[in-house]
């Protein structure tokens, strides 16, 4: 390396000239066009149907909310549980804004809505912000006393609020409906807004991991004793980790309520903070990627093994119908990773063009290898 | 004009006393060691200057920055304000940030100096930039003063050991601090390292002006390079004074320095 490059890249500056860089962006381009396309058409209705279509939304969905907990627990290493409260919150909040009027007399038939909210109704981006900045909001007040605890303390006392949350949701009756929760929410987040805000989600969690506080969250992860001892505030960084994470989780709660169209409190029970964690740590804790491609596995799965909880004939045994049969499948898979593949899928290594190219020149060589050893058997000494 | 100064300083752990009635002064400029056998407490006393433990009883005070006449009362308070105040410390057993590059942990240590607001850098405000440009700049110099420029982008603690002491150094100087408190900075270096120890630690004194205390069982570093030494013995400070006076101890000699020198 020359000393120009060698200085190019430990100031962090890409060298403007690299070839490999201007392919990169190339093939960056090209992706995001065939995504573009890809989007187009099936928001058309010429690749897939709605039902697929739905799948990929709620992959979406999934990657912020796997994205918001990876942040806390991946980078900041803090073992929180609350996501499936904030993204209660923040499923209620962006409903409760986007429901017109109308809709809203009959969702609430038991017991008539609050007047200050019968007749509100705005646009989907404020209401998905504000279902954001209500979770950050709570994120940042029981943030005061949760935070100063340590790994399972804080895990037991996040999930604890979780609880609180979907307790209230149930019983603010004149709010939120109850245990009958809220229906007919608009179907506005189609397969761009998911896609756009968990690009938009990425791309802002990639920038932040690049900066000097990103470089702090992962101190304290490494080493908090270290990090206070240079300098760090544990509690401010662990502070803004964690309001990060609610305002992500509270987002993806926002798009889930217009994905699915209806909530109810027992959609957000512990098991899907559960979910959550399969998906980040299948991916790997600390990787930005691995919390998509696992969103996307986990999604996937959840519907193809629809048929697990249905029963089945194996011939020699016959399974009846068990409803949760599929979350027994997944606890399982969760616990084989956690004995035998602790690190997920990527580690804490991220998705680079460069790092594509180089798997797929060392499979290519494989081939080769192979290719080589047929041709001529007597020349295998290496085998 | 002391810039460091610990009054009647005491750890108790349950019934063990770690350190007792510690009074420590460090004037500016000068470097101090503190010695003693394994278990006497030397690096309870790094951990309550630094703020990790608070002590039991005592107090400790640091000369502000700006005006070094006035000593500021710091018993208790958190290690990340201390810090700030101009104390910076290496871990005995050597603590760098084991997922981060060389260059990332010692950028990590001028983040308290930093300052940009969250939002500004993830937005990436010219200002965050011009900062961060200053940090890279700052923490390449440091390393290259330590030796290490050329691992930069080498995971930390894939580094050898004397070279990972070298870094913790390099980190705790990129804080900006008046202050040094190094734990064993010869434990795990090679005879060659441990040579140039001595030289090194007062050439960082001078260039960077700093006043350090010192934990080092190696005699031949502490007597070459301490202005004056202390020396605890089972949480006690059995003996103070220049090393000529602290070889010339019966007490140390006793306690100590007969019997630990065969390491
Ligand atoms: N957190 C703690 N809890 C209980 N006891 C402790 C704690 N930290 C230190 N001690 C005790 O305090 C005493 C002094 O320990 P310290 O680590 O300060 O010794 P040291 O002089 O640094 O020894 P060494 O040369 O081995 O590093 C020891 O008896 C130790 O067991
Ligand atoms: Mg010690």
């Amino acid at each position: 390396m020359n000393q120009l490059e060698n200085r190019n890249a430990y100031m962090g500056l890409a060298g403007r000239m690299s070839k490999k860089r201007r392919r990169n962006v190339t093939l960056t381009i090209v992706f995001l066009m065939l995504l573009g396309a890809f989007i187009y058409c099936a928001s058309k209705g010429f690749v897939l149907g709605t039902y697929e279509i739905r799948i990929l939304r709620l992959c979406g969905v999934y990657s912020i909310a796997a994205l918001s907990m990876n942040l806390v627990n991946g980078f900041t290493g803090q073992f929180s549980l609350g996501q499936a409260g904030f993204m209660a919150m923040g499923a209620y909040v962006t409903s409760l804004l986007i429901i017109p009027a109308a809709q809203k007399a009959a969702i609430y038939y038991v017991h008539p809505i609050v007047p200050w909210l019968k007749d509100v109704q705005i646009p989907f981006l404020f209401a998905l912000l504000i279902g954001g900045l209500v979770s950050a909001l709570c994120a940042f007040l029981i943030g005061f006393p949760v935070l100063r605890l340590r790994g399972d303390y804080l895990a037991i006392a996040t999930l604890g609020f979780s609880e609180i949350i979907r307790i209230i949701l149930t019983n603010a009756i004149p709010v939120t409906n109850g245990s009958l929760g809220l229906k007919n929410i608009p179907n506005t987040a189609n397969l761009w807004w998911t896609t756009i805000v968990t690009a938009v989600v990425i791309i802002f969690l990639l920038r932040m991991m690049k900066t000097s506080y990103g470089r702090a969250f992962k101190a304290i992860r490494d080493d908090d004793i270290a990090a206070e001892a240079m300098g760090i505030s544990l509690f401010k960084h662990k502070m803004i980790a964690f309001v990060i994470g609610g305002f992500l989780a509270g987002i993806s709660g926002g798009l889930l309520g217009s994905v699915v169209g209806a909530i109810t409190p027992n959609y957000f029970r512990f098991t899907l903070a559960y979910e959550i964690l399969l998906i980040v740590v299948l991916g790997g804790m600390g990787s930005i990627t691995g919390s998509v491609i696992g969103a996307c596995i986990v999604t996937i799965a959840k519907e193809k093994l629809r048929f697990l909880d249905a029963g089945m004939n194996l011939g020699f045994v016959k399974i009846p119908p068990i409803d949760g049969m599929r979350m027994l499948v997944f606890s399982l898979l969760l616990m084989i990773i956690i004995l035998f593949y602790r690190r997920g899928l990527f580690g804490s290594r991220e998705f680079s063009w460069n790092g594509l190219f180089r798997i797929i020149r060392r499979i290519g060589a494989w081939f080769g290898r192979l290719f080589r050893r047929r041709g001529h058997p007597e020349g295998g000494a290496d085998a | 004009m002391s810039v460091l100064k610990t009054e009647n300083a005491t750890m108790r752990f349950g019934g063990v006393v770690a350190v007792e009635n510690l009074n420590l002064q460090l004037e500016k400029g000068e470097i101090v060691a503190i010695i003693g056998p394994n278990g006497a407490g030397k690096t309870t006393a790094f951990n309550m200057i630094t703020g990790v433990y608070t002590p039991t009883e005592g107090k400790i005070f640091v000369a502000a920055k700006e005006d070094e006449e006035t000593l500021i009362d710091i018993t208790g308070r958190r290690p990340d304000r201390i810090t700030s105040l101009g104390i910076a410390r290496t871990f005995q057993n050597i603590r760098l940030f084991g997922q981060m590059t060389v260059l990332e942990n010692v950028l990590l240590a001028s983040h308290l100096r930093l300052k940009s607001k969250f939002f500004g850098a993830v937005i990436g405000w010219p200002h965050y930039h011009k900062e961060e440009k200053q940090m890279r700049i700052h923490a390449m110099e440091l390393l290259e003063r330590v030796g290490l420029a050329e691992f930069w982008d080498e995971q930390a603690t894939s580094l050898p050991y004397g070279k990972q002491r070298r870094l913790e150094i390099a980190r705790a100087l990129a804080t900006e601090p008046s202050i040094l408190l190094l734990d064993e900075p010869a434990a795990g270096m090679n005879p060659k390292e441990t040579l140039e120890l001595t030289e090194f630690v007062r050439n960082i004194r001078d260039e960077f002006q700093l006043s350090i205390l010192l934990i080092e069982h190696h005699m031949q570093i502490v007597m070459d390079i301490s202005d004056r030494i202390y020396v605890l013995d089972f949480g006690k400070t059995i003996a103070s004074g220049t090393p000529a006076e602290i070889q010339a101890n019966e007490r140390v000699i006793d306690a100590y320095l007969g019997v630990a020198d065969d390491d």
